[in-house]
């Protein structure tokens, strides 16, 4: 395999040049031994504050079968504006559980999650989080649903109404605006979750396996228009996926967590050019090595079930 | 070629009026203990000649809506408490469940006692007979909406009222709904059953008043009029408005 990942690249789709700038291509897989070889200051692209970071975060929490259980420990991690990060582990391993402290919705047990460097307190419309069962509101139509952030916000409504016409536009959906959401297939709800977390301008999207119940041909669409939606917002995206491909498809870099209690075993900048493609050999290789990895932990987690099962 | 539902409705109805007509010509019975469909269709045309029915379903609609309106107001206040602490759904909730296996007519007697044979205490008999179902309702639909919404709602910036406005009473509409449609039936039981037993206008004193005069005919019709009020209401508004909102919430099968 000497072929540079440029060439492999069909010449009608130019990666956007956003996203090229100073890097190398190709990928290097590098375990975190520590918190100076943060990934950020190690390319030594730009050192400034991170949009995002975890400072030594732990959750841990009493359940009547086991005890204490300890879901995350001592995880610390920083996420630059505008990067793209993916984080896999083995279900189980407290990858949703963080997305939720991120988003604020539940406090953890130490450490802090701090955005722009101010600690997270609880939601805010400046991290929204996509869920992985989306939690459109059935009640509403579409504009309806993707107006809802706005209307917390006591935006005008003018200009919310513009707003959830361009947000719409962005989706592809501008057609079905007055449609329910029992109506709509699970592509197009996906599209509207976007939308509604779009629509209130957050510098942060939380995505927690959002493409998890889709067919593989809607979830490639979306894996594209997410892609470009990207590039045109400029937000910062942390997205939990099992789907190593996935990750590997999507991230600027891809985030390992181990197996109960969830730490960050391992992490992989993904230095491929863009717009990306899941059966590009290149994708396919850098899901190959996140995969070896992971299949250490899904045994664990295996095992542990296992383990359950006898014990009963 | 298959029947539609209206005209299996009709000939289905048709037949058992039918063999009821039958079976009166066949005077098995005599007529003062199994009067014909006729005699009870006159009943019918006299008792909204003379007003005594048009009276009648008046003043117990009047009940129904005052009472009714109580227990749903009472019950969804209840039923809010109660689900939203751990320490009432232990006390209170198990006394509202305990409290509903008492059949609402043993309530009558106490409301007579109270506040004697007044229109007080008709309105409590059917505020206790629908009340603990609506509170009961509500709790279970508290409990029983999915808990993805309220996240949904405070992560795009709901908190506080506009979160419950907005967000938590929407997502709890369908269970509301169903509480509501339970209220309702227990309500209109209570009210026809204490109606019975008090001296006063309504349609469970015009049936009474059949029975005290013998007249077979007045207390078919009025039974009649019991049911197609009931189904009325039941059958038409809140079945229709259940429909609307499970289509609506995408929860039709």
């Amino acid at each position: 395999m000497s072929a540079s990942p440029q060439n492999a690249y069909p010449s009608a789709v130019p990666p956007p040049p956003r996203r090229l700038g100073g890097r190398a291509n190709g990928f290097q897989a590098k375990p975190v031994a520590s918190m100076s070889e943060l990934p950020v200051t190690s390319i030594g692209v730009n050192v400034a504050m991170p949009k995002v970071a975890l400072d030594s975060i732990s959750l841990s929490y009493t359940t009547s079968a086991k005890g204490r259980l300890i879901a995350l420990d001592n995880i610390s991690l920083e996420v630059k504006a505008g990067e793209f990060l993916c984080v896999v582990g083995p279900s189980g391993c407290g990858k949703s559980t963080l997305l939720h402290l991120i988003a604020g919705l539940n406090p953890q047990t130490s450490g802090n999650v701090l955005v722009d460097g101010k600690p997270v307190t609880g939601p805010g419309t400046d991290r929204i989080l996509i869920f992985q069962e989306l939690g459109l509101f059935p009640w509403l139509t579409v504009a309806g649903n993707v107006e809802f952030g706005m209307k917390m916000k006591n935006v005008p409504k003018a200009e919310r109404e513009e707003r959830v016409q361009h947000f719409l536009r962005l989706v592809h959906l501008s057609q079905f605006s007055k449609s329910y959401i029992h109506q709509l297939s699970g592509g197009m709800r996906q599209r509207v979750a976007l939308a509604r977390a779009l629509a209130t301008e957050p510098d942060v999207l939380l995505m927690d396996e959002p493409f998890a119940a889709l067919d593989a041909q809607t979830r490639d669409l979306l894996h594209d228009e997410l892609e470009r939606i990207w590039a045109e917002t400029g937000s910062t995206i942390i997205f939990v996926t099992h789907n190593v491909r996935e990750a590997a498809r999507l991230g600027d870099r891809v985030v390992l967590l181990t197996y109960r209690p969830g730490r960050v075993k391992q992490e992989f900048r993904v230095n491929l050019p863009r717009p990306r493609h899941m059966e590009h050999p290149d994708v396919t290789r850098m899901a190959r090595t996140v995969l070896d990895c992971l299949r250490e932990e899904i045994n664990k987690s295996l095992e542990a079930e296992y383990a359950d099962d006898k014990a009963r | 070629m298959p029947m539609t539902k209206l005209a299996k409705q009709v000939v289905f109805y048709g037949a058992l009026i039918g063999i009821w007509a039958l079976l009166a010509k066949l005077h098995i019975w005599p007529p003062y203990l199994f009067p014909p469909p006729w005699g009870v269709a006159q009943a019918l045309r006299d008792g909204f000649a003379d007003h005594s029915f048009w009276i009648g379903i008046a003043v117990t609609m009047k009940r129904m809506l005052i009472g009714y309106s109580l227990s749903v107001a009472l019950g969804m206040v209840l039923g809010l408490g109660v689900s939203s602490s751990k320490f009432l759904e232990e006390t209170v909730g198990g006394l509202l469940v305990s409290l509903q296996s008492l059949p609402s007519i043993c309530w009558i007697p106490l409301a007579v006692l109270w506040f004697g044979l007044t229109e007080k205490a008709i309105l409590f008999v059917v505020l206790m007979g629908s009340l603990l179902s609506v509170t009961i309702a509500m709790e279970d639909g508290r409990k029983q909406m999915p808990k993805i919404y309220g996240m949904a709602g405070r992560n795009l910036g709901g908190s506080g009222f506009r979160l419950f406005w907005s967000v938590l009473l929407p997502a709890s509409l369908p269970f509301i709904v169903n509480g509501m449609k339970q209220g309702w039936a227990f309500a209109w039981r209570s009210l026809i059953q204490a109606e019975m037993i008090f001296l006063s206008l309504g349609l469970g004193q015009l049936l009474m008043m059949g029975r005290d005069l013998s007249d077979m005919n007045q207390v078919l019709a009025v039974m009649i009029l019991i049911i197609v009020l009931g189904y009325l209401v039941d059958g038409l508004i809140f079945r229709t408005m259940e429909r609307r909102l499970q289509e609506k919430y995408g929860l039709a099968t």
